[in-house]
This record gives structure tokens, sequence and C-alpha cells, in this order.
């Protein structure tokens, strides 16, 4: 049954793939202005345009330039970047650490703050604290992560200058990087400066992705404690004299914690999903603000490129999520 | 102090009206921004005056008369751009969030009440559409279509509608399994004709809450496509150009940043407020 479960789920998986493979291709190519023409200096010939309309493959039919397209696609070979010249996929590949560090950090900070909140809400439950935390968390919530952005632009761009507000790291650090993972490279060598000039970079905009889903997690979860220090092996590890704040955290946490896990999963790609915007507010050198510079380039190849892997990242995160919560809950095991 | 004596009922209830009449209260305030513009504004909002630049607003030293709250780079007066404004995003949310509601709900009822295939293709296109980064999708939409208001209007319809889709498709789906529906059936109406008078009314109040929360995402859309510089031309006066403006001199004017993004702030905040106020409203669960 399991086995079934997984090879269907795979088997959708992999149909949405190739329609979201079929999207991305039409709509880039029904885009209007010529590509070849911005590329060719002033004064070229139509031989110029010819060579150039066929090393690109624009001259086939558009099934036959799909084909094609898909058949590098799955080989790893996205084409050619029109206005930067190098491989898609090697442009690509060397954004995607920026884009991953800071997904990965505004996760962080989305689990601890919105799990903390959730623990003190239960902690002090039916309290005026408890209102004072549902209520904030509801606004935070309504608000996106392009205005929080925006919010901490002005507060610490203006009013309180301490964090850079534009790049990844600061230009005067030198350090010669093998790998685009600023973070775990600069670790990894000792180079704390490298680390913590990084980190202040990324924390700002992390911030902006992380407040509405720490806020999810803040609501969630307390929903959950509450309703697990209502049944009777709470009450069980009270009279053996814990205290309320270790029964959250010894035994409620551990069974409230499932439906919470499954809502960061799915969320996960929804943050993913705002670094593209939050990036290019920040100045931050991801894979999102290469890909504003590539719609308003028109550089088809690489949008393409970037478009196919953002879908890519989500499907898998989501096949992620789903199979190991089927494989965690025991309900959906043997269901 | 007085609320947390008083009981839960009562404060529940005042709860309840300050989350319908300020939202309600900023709403009305944009509307009659937008309707009354060329009276309420102080200032031509496409006017320059390179004489007048980055004049602070009126509570700081060297600010003019008649420019409230300051002016940008171009000497353009803050304040009736953000007047200005309200009308474009006004607009945008209605507009916008009408047509996506419309389409959206339209595919999740003719997937609910037929299931089979109208349910097995839209579902599966749900499924694709859910792989794109929205920001990065719509960006992509409005590259393809061309910028302007037509295009962003657009872009918004065609990615939004899943959010429509999904929920009315699952309400669809329990309305249709309910006694009422066979009833109607049995007296002999045909199913277009159930869909349309019988099930329709009862998601309605879902419909209409989704709606409210799509005009505060509409808003914000606009604003992310002007902030990149996607929607109408960046003279125009839109909240996200003059935040893009904003966001480049901000350590010279904040101010052209701080008031459109309040004003984005607000809206945004009463859209969702109103939205989710009568989702819970609506909802027998929580009734």
């Amino acid at each position: 049954m399991l086995l079934r479960t997984v090879l269907i789920r795979l088997l959708t998986t992999a149909i949405t793939l190739f329609g979201v493979a079929v999207v991305v291709f039409t709509l880039v190519r029904v885009a209007p202005g010529n590509p070849i023409a911005m590329m060719l200096p002033p004064g070229a010939t139509e031989q110029d345009i010819a060579n150039l309309t066929a090393l690109y493959g624009f001259d086939k039919s558009l099934p036959h330039q799909f084909v094609i397209w898909l058949s590098g696609v799955v080989q790893g070979d996205f084409g050619t970047s029109i206005t930067l010249r190098r491989p898609v996929s090697e442009l690509v590949l060397s954004r995607l650490p920026a884009t991953l560090e800071l997904s990965v950090m505004a996760l962080f900070i989305a689990v601890a703050l919105g799990g903390f909140v959730a623990v003190l809400g239960a902690r002090r439950r039916n309290s005026a604290t408890e209102v004072g935390l549902d209520l904030s968390s509801g606004a935070v919530l309504s608000i996106p992560d392009f205005l929080w952005g925006l919010i901490f632009v002005l507060l610490f761009g203006v009013l309180w200058p301490v964090l850079s507000i534009s790049g990844r790291i600061d230009p005067r650090i030198e350090f010669d990087f093998t790998t685009n993972y600023y973070v775990l490279e600069g670790l990894l060598r000792g180079r704390f400066d490298v680390v913590g000039s990084t980190l202040g970079h990324m924390l700002m905009p992390a911030m902006s992705l992380a407040l509405p889903l720490a806020a999810m997690i803040a609501q969630l979860l307390k929903q959950n404690l509450k309703e697990e220090l209502l049944k009777d092996y709470t009450t069980l590890t009270r009279v053996r004299g814990f205290t309320e704040t270790a029964v959250i955290l010894r035994e409620a946490l551990r069974n409230a914690a499932l439906p919470t896990l499954a809502l960061v999963g799915v969320q996960f790609t929804f943050l993913i999903g705002g670094t593209v915007i939050v990036e290019r507010l920040f100045a931050y050198e991801g894979l999102g603000n290469m890909a504003i510079d590539a719609v308003i380039n028109r550089d088809l190849p690489l949008i393409q490129g970037i478009v196919m892997l953002f879908a890519a990242l989500f499907i898998v995160i989501n096949l992620a999520v789903d199979l190991s919560y089927t494989l965690l809950n025991p309900r959906l095991r043997h269901g | 102090m007085a609320d947390v004596t008083a009981s839960p009922r009562s404060r529940a209830g005042q709860g309840l009206n300050l989350r319908l009449w300020l939202p309600l209260t900023w709403i009305v305030i944009l509307i009659c921004a937008a309707v009354f513009a060329p009276l309420v504004a102080p200032q031509d909002p496409l006017m320059q005056d390179l004489m007048m630049e980055r004049l602070p607003p009126f509570f700081m030293d060297g600010s003019e008369p008649g420019f409230w709250l300051g002016t940008d780079s171009l000497g353009r007066d803050v304040l009736s751009r953000m007047i200005y404004g309200a009308r474009i995003a006004l607009f945008v949310s209605v507009i916008a969030a009408t047509t996506t509601c419309l389409f959206g709900s339209a595919l999740g009822l003719l997937a609910g009440y037929y299931g089979g295939w109208w349910d097995r293709v839209i579902s599966r296109l749900v499924d694709i559409w859910m792989a794109f980064p929205p920001v990065l999708f719509a960006v992509l939409l409005v590259a393809v279509m061309g910028t302007g208001l037509t295009s962003v209007i657009a872009a918004i319809a065609l990615i939004d509608w899943t959010r429509f889709a999904r929920v009315i498709r699952a309400e669809t789906m329990v309305q249709a399994r309910m006694d009422y529906v066979d009833s109607a059936r049995i007296g002999g109406a045909r199913r277009l004709a159930t869909l349309v008078t019988e099930i329709l009314p009862n998601v309605l109040p879902t419909i209409i809450a989704l709606l409210m929360l799509e005009m505060g995402i509409a808003i914000i859309v606009e604003a992310i496509l002007s902030f990149v510089n996607l929607s109408i031309s960046s003279d125009d006066p839109t909240w996200g150009s003059m935040i893009a403006e904003g966001r480049g001199a901000i350590h010279f004017a904040w101010w052209v940043l701080l008031f459109p993004l309040i004003a984005l702030f607000f809206s945004v905040l009463s859209f969702s407020t109103l939205g989710e106020g009568l989702k819970k409203r609506f909802d027998p669960v929580l009734q």
C-alpha cells in the first residue's frame, strides 16, 4: 500500500513538472520583442541575424524548439544567457547558494520565533498575555514579506543604521571563495569576519521572510499545545512534579509538533518564492534578483532556467514533505 | 485593565466592532481620496520643480507650506502623488480581484460539482500553477504581455485564480453531498441549474470573504510590479513607484518611502482584517 502511494505520488510529480516545463516554454516564446536583434551591434547584416537565429534554434517550429529545449534541460543544459553570454546552468548555480542560505536562515528564524511565542502562549494560556500574543501574531500574519522588508529598510536604513541594507557581504572583506556558500565556507575555514558580515547582511531580508511564517507557526502550534495540555498524560506529568514549562517542553511539544511540521513544509516553498522580491529590495545577489534583471532585459533562456529551477525546488520540497508526513504519521501509513 | 475583568463575550463583541469599523473607515477615506483626487490634492502630482526637490515634511525644518508630506528628488509633491496613487491602487484591487474571483470560483464550482475529468484537469492545473513562485510568475507574465495596468490585472487573475478554485472546489464538494441538493435534483432541476441556484448561494459567503482578501493581495502585487517598474509608466503616481524612488533615495529623503508605505500598510491590513472577519463570521464551526 505504502509503495503504491509513493509511486502514484512520484508519477503525479513528474506530470506536474512536465506541465511546468510546457507553461514556462510557451510563455517565454510568446513574449514580444526579438531577443536576437538586441544581441547584435548596430550595423549587423541579414546573414549575422540568420546565423545567430539558427545558433539559438529560433528558426525551427515551436514543438521542435520545445523538444530541443526539453532534451537539453533533462541533461542539465538550459542554453546560454543572451545578456551575460554564459551557460544558464552555470549562472543559476552560482546564485543558488545565496538564495538557499537566505531561505534556510529565514526558516530557522521563523521556527525559533514562532515556537517560542507558541510555548509562551501555551504557558500563559487564558491570560492577557495570550490575548496580546494572539492579536499581534494575527496582525503580523496579514503583513506580507515585501512590506516587512520596506519597514526594516526604513528602521535600519534611517532610524538606527547598524545593519547594511544592501548587498550580501561587506565589499571590503577580502576572501577567495571556492564555493558561493559564504556562511558555510566561512564557518569551515574559520573566517568569522566573513560569517559575521554575511549574517549581518542576511538578517533583515531573512526577518522579512520569516515574520509571516513565524506568526502562522505561533498560532497553529499554540492551539495544538493547548489541546495536548488538556489530556491525561500531561496531568500525570504535572502530578510527578514537573513545572508547567517542563510539561510543555518535555511532553506536549513532541505530540503537538506534527501539524506544525506539515505547515512548515508547505509554507517553506512560499517563503522561497518570497525571496524574489525581498532580494530585490535589499539588493541581495541571489536568484530572485537575477530573475528580475533577466525579465527586464528579456533574457529568455535565463528566465526559463530560473523559473524551472524554482518550480523544481517547490515540487521536490512538496514531495519530500508529503512522503515524510506519510512515513511519520502512523494513521496515514496504514490508511 | 477593565477589559480583562469584562466577560469574554463582551470583549469579543468590542473587538469585532473595532475590527469592522477601523478597516471600513480607512477604505472609505481611500475611496474619497481616489474619487475626489483633483479636489483634495494640494498640488499637481506630475509637476516637477527642481527648485523644490527633496523638501522635508511639515514637521521638519526647511519644509514649505503646501507640500505637507515633502517632495521627491524631482520636486513632486508626495501627498498629491499618494492621493492620485490611491486611484490606481483601488482600481487595480477592485477590477483584478473581481476578475480573479469570477474566473477562479467558476472553475472551483465546476471541479467540485461535476468531479470526474473536470476535477482531474482543474486540480492538475492548480498543482502546476502552485509550483511557480507567485512574484516571479507575475513579473514574467507582465514581461510577456507588456507593461501597463491591463497586464497587471491580467497577471493577477492568471496567478491567483488558484486561491479561489481550491477553496471553492472543496466547499462545493461538501455542499454537493447535502440533502437539499438531492431534493432539488429529484424535484427535476437540471445539474447546471442546481449548481447555480442551490449550491452557489451557499458558497457565496466564502467567495465574498476570499474576494476581500484578494483585494489586499492585488494592491500588494500592483505595488510590487510598480516597484520593479513593470506596471504603468514610472512618471504616473503609484505607491509602488514612489516606494521604489524612496528606496533609492533612502539616505536623503526617507519620507518619499515612509508615507506611501503607510498607505499601503493600512490598505493591506484593512482588506485582510475584513476578509478574515467575514471568513470567521461565515464559518459555522467558529460560530
